[in-house]
């Protein structure tokens, strides 16, 4: 069965699904990304849709998943790149990837990445000082 | 089946028996929904209706057949497309077109929302009957 692939730049892994997805490929890209976070402790997963030309219910759900999994792992995942018609057609269906962050493309999702990282290292850094 | 008022073009014919079905199915019909000049995002709801519907034939129906063809009628041009299985057949279809409810481990988003995002949309089932649904996106 294809894999889709997940390079780790930094802190950040990054998966760009560049096929049409079938169901169990992108059931294997769920365990594969909550796998590789623990494996590398990666703090943030960007997902690049901008080749899905459809979102439906499965992957929708796959990646609300993904996204609550990583949260849980300590990570925060982001979703960029999601054609407008693509948009349109998954509100239409009744999907609104609750709790999923989204971005317009890499550039932005890479930014929205570092300034949550950021506010998280201050956090973490502020609950240190206070307990000292 | 077809409809009495549609002039019947060639009807493509593909078996629904596992998940890469899932995806032939919806290329077959994007490239049908292109060659009509649908709009983008009527392509993009007809895709993705079918993706659903056929999912369900193949999860529910325990797999069976997709039928596609363009549809002539009084002037415009649209896209059919049939979901057919002899599977359980669905035995309340009000509760089974309710968001949010499945007999399985879905969302309940698959007939109730594939129904949102066409035009002409039937269903003919019955406990142990199996199962056909018919949709049709029109050109606008």
């Amino acid at each position: 069965m294809d894999r889709i692939p997940i390079l780790r730049i930094g802190d950040v892994l990054l998966v760009s699904i560049q096929i049409d997805l079938q169901d169990q490929i992108a059931l294997a890209l769920q365990d594969d990304l909550s796998n590789k976070i623990v494996e590398t402790g990666a703090k943030g997963v960007l997902i690049d849709i901008s080749a899905l030309e459809i979102v439906d219910s499965f992957i929708g759900r796959m990646i609300s998943t993904t996204a609550a999994v990583s949260r849980v792992l300590d990570a925060e995942t982001v979703v960029v790149g999601m054609q407008p018609a693509v948009a349109i057609t998954l509100v239409e269906l009744g999907l609104t990837l609750d709790g999923v962050r989204t971005a317009l493309d890499v550039d932005r999702g890479l930014a929205l990445l570092a300034t949550a990282l950021r506010s998280g290292h201050a956090e973490a850094e502020a609950d240190v000082l206070a307990h000292e | 089946m077809s409809s009495p008022t549609s002039e019947s073009a060639a009807t493509l014919t593909l078996p629904i028996v596992n998940d890469g079905d899932v995806v032939r199915g919806r290329q077959a019909v994007r490239d049908l929904a292109v060659a009509a000049k649908l709009s983008l995002i009527d392509q993009t709801k007809l895709v993705t209706a079918t993706s659903e519907l056929a999912r369900n034939t193949l999860v529910y129906g325990g797999g069976g057949e997709l039928r596609a063809s363009t549809r002539h009628e009084s002037g415009r041009v649209g896209i059919e497309v049939e979901f057919i299985d002899d599977g359980p057949g669905i035995p309340d279809m009000d509760l089974a077109l309710t968001d949010g409810w499945t007999s399985g481990s879905g969302l309940g988003l698959g007939l109730s929302g594939a129904k949102r995002l066409v035009d002409d949309f039937e269903v003919d089932s019955s406990a142990g009957h199996g199962t056909r649904v018919r949709i049709v996106k029109w050109k606008r």
